[in-house]
């Protein structure tokens, strides 16, 4: 043996005993664990207090009083899923006398064997709690006073009535989380749905809705194509606009074994050198916003040697000819003039990546933050596909979703402009839904002002504030808003910090629903109409999450809600309980108390998300799996014998069928080497069978299997019927399907069979539920429908801008947007440095839960500004110097300066991550008493300015412009 | 016998600080005390490395060489251990430490910053294993747990391996074969072996003499 082997409980016990022990001593009386809690938040270890503690007390309290029952108690370990990236990592929390006491390695976890970064390694720090958001809190003329939950629902809920009554149900914005679970983040939909508005989004708007838009309008899906793990396959690597070491460390495992097992070269374009960089072989260091001219620069050297995958362009994609010529205008002379690259370094990366197939490309947020986002990502596709990399295995693109459970609350429509699964709001989404939740269409109509706003695409989230503070006759709504409920979501994420803070103060209502009081809290100079409702985390229930490739996983509960949190779905049942829908809400799901069941929300959306193949992953399977981690393959992530043999970890989606059908997950999309059955398939037919004469659909391209040796459109009930195959459905699948369809039963389709029996007979066959089509190249229904450069609204060349122009001035989801009156103004004079943000590995998102960490506060302490020494020296800055950084909309932030060649001459970044200062101000005493993140800093986004997608109004957060100056 | 060691490898460290908040957590290191730092070099430009770095438990462990009222131990794995009862918080060690590795709880010189605090991979001190005092002083005690250290346990890459010297050099020495080439087991030569086979002799006759 190694090591020395005891018999004995788990270490951890020590902790728990002194846990114990430290309540005995404080009050001198027995107190249970959140009675403890409570107390040692008294004792809230902030840098100053801390740094003076004498070393030995490293625990709580002197064990020689330890509690003898505690000591006793058995250890008990649970399986969670960590609340940061959308990795998806295993947590394995070791829980004594519901205290969380030690945290152990999920080497079982396909995804991470064990792994976790500095936020991952830290999430015990959930068992202290020391600066969360305790109790329900309502804001007395400017002073934070602690509310009963009956009083907070009492009087949220009147004055959310009463605003309803007077403005119509679109004056509140329903701003949900992708920190919910899928079952809370359903349910938050449904519950949007049934108070009768649209005006319901959440962070995917602002981190991946040029994803999830351009990609699902290039293929069909708009996701991750294959998973972290799959890049163990890949021959070469791409990264553009994504730190994968920071902002998804454990991925950089799979990554850098297949550098190190397949000498994969590893390629990254950032305009900053991060620290994924500094584990490439080839660096690209590149303009921020010209990601389309960079992309073509590549394409042009792969066509102009006759590199591209010809068959494959052939068989699976369509529109090919319309990239050819706007590619030929991409020469390395004019893809060096707009993107600074030299042509020579873009031909070797050309050649790199048409020597070394497949290879896959990742992206994030540096490719999806810009106003032609969906320009960008459709232009990773495009490069994809020439190389004939998408639906291979070790190929496809990679996109690396940010929150824990984005994909999923992305997929359940927590978004303005649908429904769950991507149905949209046309009448028949809303039909088909109706008939999943068994309440009728009518009843659901009489929830809304009108079958017109009903259907029409809400406010999103990156532009609520301008929903409040717009005329309301500029807006495509009867008034603009009145309240924000903020229901997991960090203001100091979005741009144009100023201007929100004057939406939160012009707000008749302003509501924050967090574990922790965010920056909300303090932002605004409310005095009234203020409440903070303290959510319980993704620790403190149970449910699914889905990590970015796709995979459901099933988290447990790890301990109690601390203090007087409560479950997201718990509040929301109270708040529908007061506005007087909750037995429609909840028909089908049982509510014990106030507490809905989540198995019973699983099994809910398990019976409508047909149009993702969410509907095979029960509460059951995805159990078995979590149990059975170990019996999966570490690359291919398929089972390999055991209770789940053949499936693939966490089912990832689609999963077709039902349950019962036991379809094993699709590990890879659009894979035709495989049968349907077995995780194979095909691009989806999503746009028509033909456009101007040309086909659409696959041509010589099918799964394995298929009895079709072509294309086909999406399988509906008259397909199924042509080919003979609808005798196969039983009597219970064909009632259910002749009660949906009435009297055009052949209109009943993969999406809509609510029996599951189209998709049962359709994978039986061989056939792809979504058709088998090509992917396409021009989304004609798009303003650019090939993707084409445009220079960011605020640029410092503004010799370019005459060549690539932004879009004119237009009116789009229910707000006007602007573009040329923004780009005509040139200030590139007064702000000549461009800014751009990013992440850092210790923090998350708005950073409120990771800034009050001390293990992880301890390790980033200062926000900062990075700036090139040539341009620190131009003006006269010195390294760790306070400085002001100025947006071209007048934003500043005072800021520390640190001057370094990572980013380029003539480039500014600062982290996103801070907050709790604004404009120079720290607002600490703002917050709740004792709720105040240990670390605060300026917000980065005080100083971004104004910019959308032309398609999904995503801000612009990654090219703007300022000036930076030292600050006296 | 299983001899210990740590093996940071830089080929594969991305500066998350895993390690750093895995040792906070699992042995409750208090703000102002890091056992265990991430350190770069050439930071923002190319060739940019990150290690990371804590007691690396040296052979000839220079600390015990220096420490005036001998509170060093090594166990029979070859962990290098502190008795902090014996501890005066001189701070010898840390001048002695190629790596940087002791702290120190408080500011000031001599005895007033306090006892010494180290890295102990994961396996306590002089008292007995796995109980409170123990664990009050020194942190948890995995080794008698039947585990590893949790920072290298936990690593995001697994660049940072700790265990058998024989399987970390195995597994290593795979990764040297795919890639083709080593960036050298970083502070290896300074913890587990001195420069020379002369100079290890003569270091070992220096203290019998002593």
């Amino acid at each position: 043996m190694l090591v020395k082997k005891r018999s004995t409980a788990a270490g951890g016990r020590h902790l728990s005993r002194s846990l114990s022990a430290a309540v005995g001593s404080v009050t001198g009386a027995t107190v249970d664990r959140r009675a403890f809690l409570r107390t040692s938040g008294l004792a809230a270890g902030g840098a100053a207090l801390a740094a003076t503690m004498p070393f030995g007390m490293v625990k709580k309290a002197d064990a020689a009083s330890a509690a003898p029952a505690a000591a006793g108690a058995p250890v008990k370990q649970v399986k969670t899923i960590c609340t940061h990236c959308s990795v998806g990592c295993t947590v394995v929390a070791e829980v004594q006398n519901g205290v969380w006491i030690g945290q152990e390695p999920g080497f079982d976890s396909p995804i991470n064997l064990g792994a976790h970064c500095a936020k991952g390694a830290s999430v015990r720090e959930h068992a202290h709690g020391e600066r969360r958001l305790r109790y329900p809190m309502k804001m007395v003329n400017g002073t934070w006073t602690r509310i009963t939950w009956d009083q907070a629902i009492q009087e949220v809920g009147d004055k959310l009535l009463e605003i309803r009554q007077k403005s119509g149900p679109d004056a509140v914005f329903w701003l949900g989380s992708a920190k919910h679970s899928n079952e809370q983040a359903y349910l938050f939909r449904k519950f949007a749905a049934f108070w009768g508005t649209n005006n319901v989004d959440h962070q995917a708007r602002i981190c991946h809705s040029t994803t999830v838009a351009g990609v699902a309008n290039v293929w069909g899906y708009g996701a991750m194509t294959n998973s972290y793990n799959d890049i163990q396959k890949s021959k070469a690597m791409f990264f553009i606009g994504s730190n994968a070491a920071e902002a998804h460390p454990v991925s950089m495992l799979h990554i850098l074994k297949a550098k190190e097992q397949n000498n994969a070269p590893l390629i990254v374009a950032d305009p900053r050198f991060t620290r994924t960089a500094a584990k490439a072989d080839e660096y690209i260091r590149f303009r921020p916003g010209t990601d389309v001219g960079l992309i073509w620069g590549i394409l042009w050297h792969i066509l102009e040697n006759g590199w591209e995958d010809k068959d494959y362009i052939a068989k699976r994609v369509y529109g090919f000819d319309d990239i050819r010529a706007e590619v030929a205008k991409w020469t390395p002379a004019e893809v060096e003039r707009v993107t600074g690259v030299p042509g020579s370094q873009l031909r070797r990366v050309a050649r790199t990546l048409a020597s070394n197939r497949p290879g896959t490309l990742v992206w994030c947020m540096g490719g999806t933050q810009h106003h032609i986002g969906n320009n960008n990502t459709r232009a990773y596709c495009v490069l994809q596909l020439a190389l004939g990399n998408v639906g291979v295995t070790g190929g496809g693109t990679n996109i690396f979703r940010g929150h824990d459970n984005v994909q999923g609350a992305t997929d359940f429509g927590v978004t303005s402009d649908s429904l769950p699964g991507y149905y949209g709001l046309a009448e028949g989404a809303w039909k088909h839904w109706a008939r999943v939740w068994g309440v009728s269409y009518d009843s659901l109509l009489a929830r809304f002002t009108s079958k017109e706003l009903m259907e029409r695409t809400g406010i999103p989230v990156s532009r609520w504030y301008d929903g409040v503070l717009e005329a309301k006759e500029n807006l495509d709504q009867p008034e603009s808003l009145k309240a924000m409920v903020f229901w997991g979501h960090a203001p100091n994420s979005q741009v144009r910090l100023p201007e929100m803070k004057k939406a939160m103060e012009k707000l008749e209502l302003l509501v924050v629903v967090d574990p922790y009081p965010t920056m909300t809290a303090v932002l605004s100079d409310r005095k009234d109409n203020f409440y903070l409702l303290p959510a319980a985390t993704q620790f403190e229930t149970y449910g699914s999450r889905t990590a970015s490739n796709r995979s459901v996983q099933w988290g447990e509960k790890v301990v109690e809600p601390l203090f007087e949190a409560k479950t997201d779905h718990e509040i929301m049942h109270r708040f529908a309980k007061k506005f007087g829908f909750d037995q429609d809400l909840f028909k089908a799901i049982k509510v014990n108390g106030n507490e809905p069941l989540v198995e019973d929300i699983t099994r809910e959306w398990n019976r409508g998300m047909w149009s993702v193949g969410y509907t095979g992953q029960s509460p059951e399977r995805m159990r078995l799996h979590m149990e059975h981690q170990a019996t999966f393959d570490k690359t291919t992530l398929r089972a390999v014998g055991g209770p789940c043999d053949g499936e693939f970890f966490g089912m990832p989606w689609p999963c077709w069928g039902t349950p019962e059908m036991k379809h094993p997950g699709t590990a890879n999309l659009y894979d035709t080497s495989l049968p349907v059955a077995e995780g194979g398939g095909a691009f989806r037919a999503r746009f028509g069978v033909e456009r101007n004469g040309v086909t659409l659909l696959a041509e010589g391209s099918y799964p394995e299997g298929s009895p079709i040796k072509d294309g086909y459109p999406e399988v509906t009930m008259a397909m199924l019927q042509k080919l003979g195959f609808d005798k196969e459905l039983t009597a219970e699948e064909l009632a259910v399907i002749q009660k949906i369809g009435g009297e055009k039963i052949g209109a009943v389709s993969w999406t809509t069979d609510l029996s599951g029996g189209i998709q049962r007979v359709a994978v039986k066959n061989g056939l792809n539920p979504p058709g088998n089509a090509k992917a396409r190249c021009v989304a004609w229904n798009f303003p650019d429908p090939v993707p084409i450069h445009r220079e960011p609204l605020y640029t410092p060349r503004r010799d370019l801008v005459a060549s690539y122009p932004t879009y004119k001035d237009t009116k789009s989801w229910r707000l006007p947007t602007l573009y040329k009156s923004i780009q005509d103004r040139d200030v590139s004079k007064d702000y000549p440095i461009i800014l751009t943000s990013g992440r850092l590995v210790e923090y998350e998102g708005g950073g409120d839960e990771t800034r009050s960490n001390p293990w992880l506060a301890e390790l980033q302490q200062d926000m900062f500004v990075e700036l090139n020494p040539f341009d620190a020296n131009n003006a006269g800055i010195k390294d760790g110097q306070m400085v002001w950084v100025e947006g071209a909309e007048k934003g500043r932030v005072k800021v520390k300066a640190m001057v370094t060649e990572r980013v380029g001459r003539g480039v500014a970044f600062m982290p996103f991550h801070f907050g709790g200062w604004y404009q120079g101000q720290d607002l600490r005493g703002k917050y709740p008493k004792g709720a105040d993140p240990i670390v605060l800093g300026e917000a980065a986004n005080t100083a971004t300015t104004y910019g959308y997608d032309s398609v999904t109004q995503m801000q612009e957060t990654k090219t703007t412009l300022c000036r930076v100056t030292a600050a006296v | 016998m299983a001899r210990m060691k740590f093996l940071c490898d830089a080929e594969r460290c991305i500066e998350c600080n895993a390690c750093v908040t895995a040792c906070k957590n699992e042995n409750e290191v208090p703000w102002g005390v890091n056992r265990r730092r991430v350190v770069t070099i050439n930071d923002g430009k190319p060739g940019e490395r990150t290690i990371s770095v804590a007691c690396m438990h040296c052979s000839d462990a220079p600390c015990k060489a220096v420490c005036p009222v001998d509170c060093f131990y090594q166990t029979e794995q070859g962990v290098v251990l502190h008795n902090k009862d014996l501890c005066i918080g001189c701070g010898y060690c840390f001048y002695a430490c190629p790596f940087g590795a002791p702290q120190y709880p408080q500011a000031g010189n001599f005895g007033t910053r306090g006892k010494m605090d180290k890295c102990t991979f994961c396996s306590g001190g002089p008292e007995e294993d796995m109980s409170d005092a123990e664990f009050r002083k020194y942190g948890r005690n995995r080794l008698a747990e039947g585990k590893l250290p949790l920072c290298a346990e936990m690593c995001s890459t697994k660049a940072l391996l700790a265990g058998d010297a024989d399987k970390v050099s195995d597994i290593y020495r795979e990764r040297v074969v795919a890639r083709g080439f080593g960036s050298g087991a970083w502070g290896w030569g300074t913890a587990y072996q001195t420069k020379n086979g002369q100079e290890r002799d003569q270091l070992r006759e220096r203290k019998q003499g002593q």
